[in-house]
C-alpha cells in the first residue's frame, strides 16, 4: 500500500504530462460530482470461501445527490433497498425493514464510502478512509483503506475503478477474507432518459 | 345512675379495641375492589389480567432532557442498576447486549423451534430447496447476517425462528438504545416482580426506578433531565396518593365546617365534644366491621367516613335539641324507625357483587348502629348532671313561618319533580356512563402520558385476545398450536393483521417431538446432502458442522418452560403462558388490521365465530374493552336491583310501623321527588351518571327518611313538628350538606359522585319533606 502511496505523485506527474488537465483526487471528485445522479445496471458477485462459485445478484442502482441511494435487485430474488439520509429501508418478500444508519456504525461507514464516492465528496471519504488514487482520466483506480480498526475488522479495503466521471467496478475485500465485486454500467443507454 | 361508670367503661373498652384494630388494618386504594367477585369466565380472566397479569406489571419509562448521548448513557446505567434489582423481573432499553444471549439460545435450539422443520424439509428435494433459498439470501442485503451461520445452519433455521418471533415493530434506536420517534426521549420497559394489585410493591418499584434514574443522572447526565413513568402500577400508586390526600383534605374541610356550625349553635365546647362522641365511635366501629369482614379497608370506604359524620352527628343533634323537649319514648321511636330505614338502604349495598360497594354498606351499617347506640346509651351517661344544650326553640319558632310558606309550594314542587322525571325518561339512553374507567381516578394528563409512551414504544395493544386454558402447560401450548391455522386464515383474509402465540416461543412437547423425529440420522443426512448439493456451489463436504448439530439435536432433550429462564424470550413466554392455580392459560394477542385511516377495529363477531368453529376446548375470544363495558353494565344492573330491594325493604318497614298507607306515601313522595330533582340537575349540568350516583341516591333516601319521619310523626293535633325538632332538622341538614358537599369537590370520581348527589339532595329532601310530609293546620283544615 505504502508503495502505491509513494507512487501516487509520480503517477500524478505522468498524467499531468499526458493530459491537459492534471489527474488528482480533486479532479476525480469534481468529475464524480458533475456526473452524480442517474441510473446504472449492476452485477454483484460475492466470493465466499465455503462456496465453489460466487453468488451473483443483478439489478439497477440509482443515486440522487446528495444522499439518496436506491438499489433494486432483480435476480435471484427481487429486493429494494433505499438509503435516504440516515434511513435505510429494505423490502423483500413482502416484508419491510426500516433501520437507522447511526445505529449500525460499521455498516454506516461502509455505505458512506459508496455514497461519498458517488457524490464526489472527498471530505466525507477522508473522514473514514485513507485514499489513494492511480491511473489517469481514462482508466483510474481509487483505494479506500479504513482508518478505524473496528471498521477494518469488517472491511479490509475497497477498490474502485472507473473512467472519467463513471465508476466501473467496486471491489470490497472483507475482514474474513471473502470479497465481493460489483461491476456497473450506465443504464441510460438502454433506457430513454427519464 | 349507678350504671353510668359501667357504661362508660364498656364504651371506652370498645373504643380501645377499635383503635387497636385500626393499627392492624391494611388500607388499600387499588381499584380492583371495584371489580366483581363472582364474574363470568371472561370477566375472571379480565380481572386476573388487570390485577396480576404481566400487563399489570408493566412499567414504561421515558428519559427526557439533556443530549441524546446523555440520555443513552443514563438509559444504560438505569438498565444495569435495575437489572440486578430484585424488585424487577426484567428491564429492557433496546441495547443489543441482551438479544445476543437470545440469539445464542435460538441458534442452539433451532431444530426444535423452527416451524420449517418437518420430514419433507430433510429430504433431498427439501434440502436442495432450503439451501438454494439460503444462497439467495446470501446474495441479498441480509447476506452479512446469514454468512457466519452458513456452515452450521445452511437451511437458515435460525432466521426462520427469529422471523417467527418478531411480533410488532420495535421502537427506533438512538445511540444504541430505544428512543421515541422524534428522538427526544430514551425509553425503557420494566416488569415488576410485584403484581399490579400490590400497590405497596408497585410503589417500591417506582421508587427504585426514580433512584436508579437519580444515580444515573448524577454520573452520566445533566441536572435538567427528567424521568417519566406510566403503567398500571403508576396509576394505582397515584390513585392511592390522590385518594389519601383528598380524604385528608376533604375530611379536614368537612370537619372544620361542621365543628364551626355546631359551635355557632351550641356555643359550648362540652356539647360539641359530646356531639362528636357518636361520630368517632361510629367511624371506628365501621372500620372494625369492614376489616373483620373483608380483611382490608379500601381508601374510598374510609373517605366515606366523612359522609358518616354527616349522618351520625344528626342523632346527637336530635338528642340534645329534641330529647329534652319531646316525650322520651316518642323521640326514640322515631329515631329507631329512622335508623331501621337507613339500615335497609345501606343493607342493599351488601348485595352488590362489588367488594368495594359491599364495604361501603358494611361500614355504613356498623357505623350507624354504633353511632345511634352511643347516642342512646353512652351520651346520657356522659352528659353531666344539669347539662342543657342551648335552647334552639326560638330558631325553630322562627323557622315555622318559612316552613308553612313552603307547604304552599307543594304543587309547583310536584310539577318540578314530574318535569325532572320526564327529563330523565327522555334522556334515559344517555344517562349512564358505560365505561368502567368512569370510576377510575386517573387524571387526563396521566392518561395522555400513558398514550404517549405507549405509542413511543409501540407497546402491544392487548385489547383483543384469544385465550385457551389447559390442565398443564403442555395442554395450553397444544391448544394454542391447534388455533394457529384458524388465526392464520383470518390473517390471510385480512381480518386481523397478525397474532402472537406462546407456542412460537416454546412449541408444545408434541410438536418438538415431531420435529426431532423429522431429523435424519447422520449417515442418512450426509447421503441426502450429497444428492441435494450436487448442482449447488455449497458442497456437502463443507457441511460437517451442520450434520453434527442435527445429530446433537436428535439426541438432545426437549425444551420445557424452565429452559427459557433468564432469556428475553422467557419473559415473552411468561406474558403469554400463565399459570393460574392448577391450570395454565395461553394468551394469543391479535392485532387490528391497518386501514387507510389508522387501525381498524376487528370484526369481533366474525373472529369469535371462527375461534368457536375451531372447536379447541376451553377457548374464548375476548375483546377486553367490550368485556369491561359488559362487566360494568352487570354491576349497574346489580346495583339497581340492590337499590330497588333497599327501597322495597324501607317501604315494608314503614308500612309495618306506621300502619298507614297515607303516611307512608307522605314519607316516600318527598324523598322520591328529592332524588328525581337532584339527579335531573346533575344530568343537566352535563355529568353522566355512574354506579356511585346511584349509591348517592340511596343515601339521599336513607338520610332524608329521618327528616320525613319527624314531619310525619309530628303530633297531628299540632300539625307542625315542635320548634326544637324543626331547628334540629335544619342543623342536621346543614351538617349533612357540609359533610357530603365537600365530597363534590373531590377529583376522585367515586367520591365526587356521592357528594354531588347527597349534599344538595339532602337539602331538597328536607324541603320536600316539609312540603309534603307535614300537615300544618291550615292545610289540614282546608282539606
Amino acid at each position: 500500500m505504502i508503495r502505491r502511496l509513494l507512487l501516487l505523485p509520480a503517477l500524478a506527474l505522468c498524467t499531468l504530462a499526458a493530459a491537459a488537465e492534471p489527474w488528482t483526487l480533486d479532479t476525480l471528485m469534481q468529475r464524480l460530482a458533475d456526473r452524480a445522479g442517474g441510473r446504472v445496471n449492476f452485477i454483484e458477485r460475492k466470493y465466499i470461501a465455503i462456496l465453489d462459485e460466487p453468488v451473483v445478484s443483478t439489478g439497477q442502482m440509482s443515486f440522487t445527490p446528495p444522499g439518496r441511494l436506491e438499489r433494486q435487485t432483480v435476480t435471484p430474488k427481487p429486493e429494494t433497498m433505499v438509503l435516504d439520509g440516515d434511513r435505510l429501508s429494505i423490502r423483500r418478500e413482502g416484508r419491510e425493514l426500516d433501520l437507522r444508519l447511526r445505529d449500525y456504525p460499521e455498516a454506516a461507514a461502509f455505505i458512506d464510502s459508496i455514497r461519498g464516492t458517488l457524490a464526489g465528496d472527498r471530505q466525507a471519504l477522508e473522514r473514514r478512509f485513507l485514499l489513494s488514487l492511480g491511473g489517469d482520466a481514462t482508466a483510474w483506480w481509487l483505494d479506500l483503506l479504513p482508518r478505524d480498526g473496528k471498521l477494518a475488522e469488517l472491511v479490509l479495503r475497497i477498490h474502485i475503478e472507473g473512467q472519467g466521471g463513471h465508476i466501473r467496478s467496486v471491489e470490497i475485500l472483507q475482514g474474513d477474507g471473502d470479497r465481493s465485486v460489483m461491476t456497473l454500467e450506465p443504464a441510460d443507454a438502454a433506457q430513454p432518459p427519464a | 345512675m349507678s350504671r353510668r361508670p359501667v357504661i362508660i367503661a364498656v364504651w371506652l373498652l370498645i373504643l380501645a379495641l377499635c383503635i387497636g384494630n385500626v393499627f392492624r388494618t391494611r388500607f388499600t386504594a387499588d381499584l380492583s375492589a371495584f371489580l366483581p367477585r363472582s364474574p363470568t369466565e371472561e370477566q375472571a380472566l379480565l380481572v386476573d389480567l388487570l390485577r396480576d397479569g404481566m400487563v399489570s406489571r408493566l412499567l414504561l419509562v421515558g428519559v427526557r432532557g439533556g443530549t441524546a448521548a446523555e440520555r443513552a448513557a443514563v438509559s444504560n446505567a438505569m438498565t444495569s442498576a435495575m437489572h440486578v434489582d430484585p424488585r424487577f423481573l426484567s428491564v429492557t432499553n433496546g441495547a443489543s447486549g441482551h438479544s445476543e444471549a437470545d440469539r445464542a439460545w435460538v441458534f442452539g435450539n433451532r431444530y426444535l423451534l423452527s416451524p420449517a422443520v418437518d420430514p419433507e424439509h430433510f429430504t433431498d428435494a427439501g434440502l436442495y430447496q432450503a439451501i438454494s433459498h439460503t444462497l439467495d439470501l446470501l446474495a441479498s442485503s441480509a447476506g452479512l447476517m446469514v454468512k457466519p451461520l452458513l456452515a452450521r445452519d445452511p437451511t437458515a433455521e435460525t432466521l426462520a425462528v427469529l422471523d417467527s418471533f418478531t411480533g410488532g415493530s420495535q421502537p427506533a434506536r438512538h445511540d444504541g438504545v430505544w428512543a421515541s420517534a422524534d428522538g427526544e426521549r430514551a425509553l425503557l420497559i420494566a416488569t415488576t416482580r410485584a403484581p399490579g394489585s400490590d400497590t405497596d410493591g408497585q410503589e417500591a418499584a417506582i421508587q427504585a426506578v426514580r433512584d436508579a434514574f437519580g444515580e444515573a443522572r448524577a454520573t452520566h447526565g445533566s441536572p435538567e433531565m427528567q424521568v417519566l413513568m406510566t403503567g398500571p402500577g403508576v396509576f394505582a400508586v397515584d390513585a392511592r396518593e390522590t385518594i389519601r390526600s383528598e380524604i385528608k383534605r376533604l375530611s379536614l374541610i368537612g370537619s372544620a365546617l361542621i365543628i364551626t356550625l355546631l359551635l355557632l349553635i351550641y356555643r359550648s365546647f362540652a356539647a360539641l365534644a359530646l356531639g362528636l362522641a357518636p361520630v368517632v365511635t361510629g367511624a371506628l366501629a365501621g372500620i372494625l366491621a369492614v376489616s373483620l369482614a373483608f380483611g382490608e379497608v379500601h381508601g374510598i370506604t374510609l373517605g366515606f367516613g366523612i359522609t358518616l359524620i354527616g349522618e351520625a352527628i344528626d342523632y346527637a343533634i336530635y338528642y340534645f335539641v329534641q330529647g329534652a323537649a319531646r316525650a322520651h319514648d316518642a323521640f326514640w321511636r322515631t329515631i329507631r324507625l329512622g335508623v331501621i330505614t337507613s339500615l335497609c338502604g345501606f343493607g342493599a349495598l351488601l348485595l352488590s357483587g362489588f367488594p368495594g360497594l359491599a364495604q361501603l354498606g358494611t361500614y355504613s351499617m356498623a357505623g350507624l348502629l354504633a353511632a345511634v347506640l352511643t347516642t342512646r346509651f353512652v351520651l346520657p351517661a356522659l352528659t353531666p348532671e344539669g347539662f342543657r344544650a342551648r335552647d334552639v326553640a326560638p330558631l325553630g319558632r322562627w323557622l315555622s313561618r318559612p316552613v308553612l310558606a313552603l307547604t304552599r309550594l307543594r304543587w309547583p314542587a310536584l310539577a318540578l319533580a314530574v318535569a325532572a322525571a320526564a327529563l330523565l325518561w327522555q334522556q334515559r339512553e344517555h344517562l349512564w356512563h358505560h365505561q368502567l374507567s368512569a370510576l377510575s381516578p386517573i387524571p387526563v394528563e396521566a392518561q395522555q402520558l400513558d398514550a404517549l409512551l405507549r405509542a413511543d414504544l409501540g407497546a402491544p395493544d392487548t385489547r383483543f385476545l384469544v385465550v385457551t386454558t389447559g390442565a398443564s402447560a403442555e395442554d395450553a401450548l397444544e391448544q394454542a398450536e391447534a388455533l394457529a391455522p384458524t388465526l392464520t386464515t383470518l390473517q390471510t383474509a385480512g381480518q386481523i393483521a397478525a397474532f402472537d402465540s406462546p407456542a412460537r416461543l416454546l412449541p408444545s412437547l408434541h410438536t418438538q417431538q415431531a420435529r426431532r423425529d423429522a431429523l435424519p440420522p447422520p449417515e442418512e443426512l450426509r447421503r441426502r446432502l450429497e444428492q441435494a448439493t450436487e448442482t449447488l456451489p455449497l458442497k456437502a463436504a463443507r457441511l460437517e458442522g451442520f450434520i453434527s448439530d442435527v445429530t446433537t439435536a436428535r439426541e438432545g432433550p426437549l425444551l420445557a418452560p424452565s429452559s427459557l429462564e433468564g432469556t428475553g424470550i422467557g419473559l415473552g413466554l411468561e406474558a403469554m403462558l400463565i399459570r393460574q392455580g392448577d391450570h395454565w392459560r395461553a394468551l394469543l394477542p391479535l392485532s387490528s388490521p391497518r386501514g387507510s385511516e389508522g387501525l381498524k377495529d376487528l370484526d369481533a363477531e366474525r373472529i369469535g365465530q371462527a375461534v368457536a368453529d375451531a372447536s379447541v376446548p376451553q377457548t374464548v375470544f375476548i375483546d377486553l374493552a367490550r368485556e369491561s363495558q359488559r362487566m360494568y353494565a352487570t354491576y349497574l344492573r346489580e346495583a339497581w336491583t340492590a337499590a330497588l330491594a333497599g327501597v322495597a325493604a324501607i317501604v315494608v318497614v314503614l308500612l309495618a310501623t306506621l300502619r298507614s298507607l297515607g303516611r307512608v306515601l307522605r314519607l316516600v313522595l318527598p324523598l322520591t321527588a328529592a332524588v328525581l330533582v337532584i339527579t335531573a340537575l346533575v344530568v343537566l349540568s352535563g355529568e353522566r351518571l355512574t354506579l356511585l350516583h346511584l349509591v348517592g341516591m340511596l343515601l339521599v333516601g336513607a338520610v332524608g327518611s329521618n327528616y320525613a319521619l319527624f314531619f310525619v310523626t309530628a303530633d297531628p293535633a299540632d300539625g307542625l313538628p315542635e320548634p326544637e325538632t324543626l331547628a334540629s332538622l335544619l342543623i342536621a341538614n346543614l351538617t349533612t350538606l357540609c359533610g357530603f358537599g365537600v365530597l363534590a369537590l373531590s377529583s376522585v370520581p367515586v367520591m365526587h359522585a356521592i357528594g354531588v348527589i347527597v349534599g344538595p339532595g339532602a337539602i331538597l329532601a328536607l324541603g320536600f319533606s316539609a312540603m309534603f310530609a307535614s300537615r300544618p293546620r291550615h292545610v289540614a283544615g282546608r282539606s
